[in-house]
């Protein structure tokens, strides 16, 4: 299983979002309010740097190119022994992710490591 | 008890306000704004765009100059008659609060509405006692250091307490001589205004301008903006390092706070006696479930020293199973609804990766269903995990009603477990050995360390965070240098020229 998987509603709003805002990243959060989200933003909005690692590309039928999906490597020390996957539920959202105006929240859900 | 009715002050729709009058928003769009008490929209707020944030920052603009000359006396005053309103008004302003984010009415009427209001009259106290300096370099040069305000500020507001947030926010800005343009949280945007209703008056158009909005449309052109001179953000870290890379292109100051992760520590001689300072303890374990655990400083890690372990933890166990679940309005309800139906869910979906990891759910651990219209709502049961501090449930900031329960030997043990986390925000230090107290809150690395005592937000105690829990301290009158540029003149009393040429 890949470090990094979409639910198939997860999709759906990444090709929603790309048709919308043109290529796109994650980075996932962490802290406060709406922390351990994964923000969602287009590609090269948020700079990553030699702090964040690269968990996956992550394909996306109807997505032309793959979605970078980034976390801190501080954090993903402590999340290594996880799996991930993104999905959706209806919500707010916060901080500046590009898919809260549609009333829906990009939200991980976790897995042990085989 | 007293069950409050609903609120009903509510306007059906909110727009900006700027520049001392609401206007409607650019681009014509609203969003609903529901209750997480029974998830039923109770108000619509205008969908703010980057258009608005330019019209406010206009009025912000046009407003700042005048503003930022008034006298420290007038602008006391109108702090102190701010407080005056909301001491009136404090009531209304705890069912309103309650209302939107959720959160029990015994906490809004005891705690968020009273500290916001202190907060102000605080303000109004500490920027009329502040005193530039002087320095007196040699017999006829003199460097004179000045505070300015800084002139138009941004401030990005969270939602877990929506009025008191943008008080410990807007207190210092207006104290210090700001014109504000905030933006509240998407989730919580009505308190602020109702609480503007009986404020608006006291201000100067445009000193404060709201707009609403989400991050991604109202919130990224306010922290991006060339035209704020320092943006306030409290919030999680993806977004703070965002609005630092924004404020990186502007060379703009920013204050950040972005949670924690913070340990509360209760060592052997907690135990040594069944008294009234083992029932305060007891009372400190249970404040993780205070505003439903969505507090920066949540105390969502318990270390408790192996000695009493056993004992102790029991005692807490039965103490959270005495939190009282209900209607937020009633006062006998203890905790409330959690603000949102994507907060419940990340709460839910870390319960899952609790137990997947192996800890133990010792009380708790799921959704809670209150029945009747709070079907609708967002409620959890407030839950006990006993694991090890290298669980995800050990690591990350779940704003929920969650505690993780671990042991510890020793002082150094403790500190070691405690200090194991990429935050450092809050801690709290339970023990009856005034030297184990104060090695202990010495040693941990958080802004602050609690001790014999939690979740107390007084005025004039300063709080921020160490490591990734962010930069700047609020709550103190250090926070006003926060929002202040420091102007020296250095001033040459001699007739007699240097030499040089």
């Amino acid at each position: 299983m890949s470090v990094v998987s979409v639910t198939p509603a997860a999709a759906d709003l990444i090709r929603s979002l790309r048709g919308r805002h043109g290529p796109l990243m994650f980075h996932q959060s962490g802290g406060c309010c709406d922390g351990s989200a994964p923000m969602c933003y287009p590609a090269g909005e948020f700079r990553t740097g030699s702090s964040d690692v690269l968990l996956a590309s992550l394909v996306v039928d109807g997505v032309p190119e793959p979605v970078e999906f980034w976390m801190s490597t501080a954090q993903w020390e402590l999340w290594k022994h996880t799996r991930l996957t993104v999905d959706v539920v209806p919500g707010r959202g916060s901080g500046f992710s590009l898919e809260a105006p549609d009333g829906l929240r990009f939200l991980i859900r976790s897995h042990l490591a085989a | 008890m007293t069950g409050y009715d609903a609120p009903t002050h509510w306007q059906s729709r909110y727009d900006h306000f700027i520049g001392g009058e609401y206007v409607k928003p650019h681009g014509g769009g609203y969003f609903e704004n529901p209750t997480p008490v029974t998830g039923q929209t109770f108000t619509e707020v205008a969908r703010g765009t980057a258009p608005d944030v330019e019209r406010a920052l206009d009025a912000a603009h046009g407003a700042a100059d005048a503003w930022g000359r008034t006298s420290v006396a007038e602008r006391a005053l109108i702090l102190n008659r701010i407080a005056d309103r909301m001491q009136e008004n404090l009531e209304s302003l705890a069912i309103a609060e309650t209302w939107e984010n959720g959160k029990p009415i015994r906490e809004t009427l005891a705690a968020d509405i009273p500290l916001a209001i202190d907060h102000f009259r605080y303000f109004a106290g500490a920027i009329r006692a502040q005193e530039g300096s002087l320095g007196e370099l040699d017999d006829d040069t003199v460097a004179y250091h000045f505070h300015e305000p800084l002139g138009v500020v941004g401030q990005i507001i969270p939602w877990n307490f929506p009025i008191l947030m943008a008080t410990w926010k807007l207190a210092p800005a207006l104290a210090a001589g700001n014109a504000v343009v905030l933006k509240p949280a998407e989730q919580t945007p009505a308190s602020i205004h109702y609480w503007l209703s009986l404020v608006a008056d006291l201000l100067p158009p445009g000193v404060l301008n709201i707009v609403n909005g989400f991050g991604v449309e109202a919130g990224k052109p306010l922290a991006s903006s060339a035209r704020v001179a320092k943006v306030a953000f409290t919030g999680e870290t993806t977004t703070g390092r965002l609005i630092m890379q924004y404020a990186s292109e502007n060379i703009k100051p920013v204050t950040l706070e972005l949670g924690g992760k913070s340990p509360n520590i209760f060592f052997d001689d907690v135990s040594a006696s069944r008294d009234d300072f083992f029932d305060k303890a007891l009372e400190g374990f249970t404040m993780f479930a205070l505003n439903q655990g969505e507090v920066c400083t949540c105390p969502s890690r318990a270390l408790i020293q192996q000695g009493h372990y056993s004992d102790f933890l029991a005692a807490a166990v039965a103490r959270t199973e005495a939190i009282v679940a209900g209607h937020p309005l009633d006062t006998d309800t203890m905790i409330g609804a959690q603000a949102s139906n994507d907060q419940l869910e990340k709460i839910l979906s870390y319960l899952d990766i609790g137990r997947q990891e192996g800890a133990r759910v010792l009380t708790g651990g799921s959704r809670a269903d209150l029945g009747g219209e709070l079907s609708g709502g967002y409620y959890v049961e407030p839950t006990i995990f006993e694991g090890d501090n290298s669980m995800r449930v050990f690591q990350e900031e779940i704003f929920g009603p969650v505690v993780s329960v671990t042991s510890f030997a020793d002082l150094d043990d403790a500190v070691k477990t405690a200090n194991d986390t990429l935050y450092g925000l809050g801690a709290g230090v339970w023990t009856r050995d005034m030297n184990t107290a104060y090695r202990a809150g010495r040693a941990i690395q958080a802004g602050r360390v609690w001790t014999n005592c939690y979740h107390a937000y007084p005025a004039h105690a300063a709080f921020g965070g160490y490591k990734q829990s962010g930069i700047g301290r609020e709550n103190h009158k250090m926070m006003l240098e926060h929002y202040q540029q420091t102007k020296n003149l250095l001033v040459s009393y001699s007739t007699q020229k240097l030499g040089f040429f």
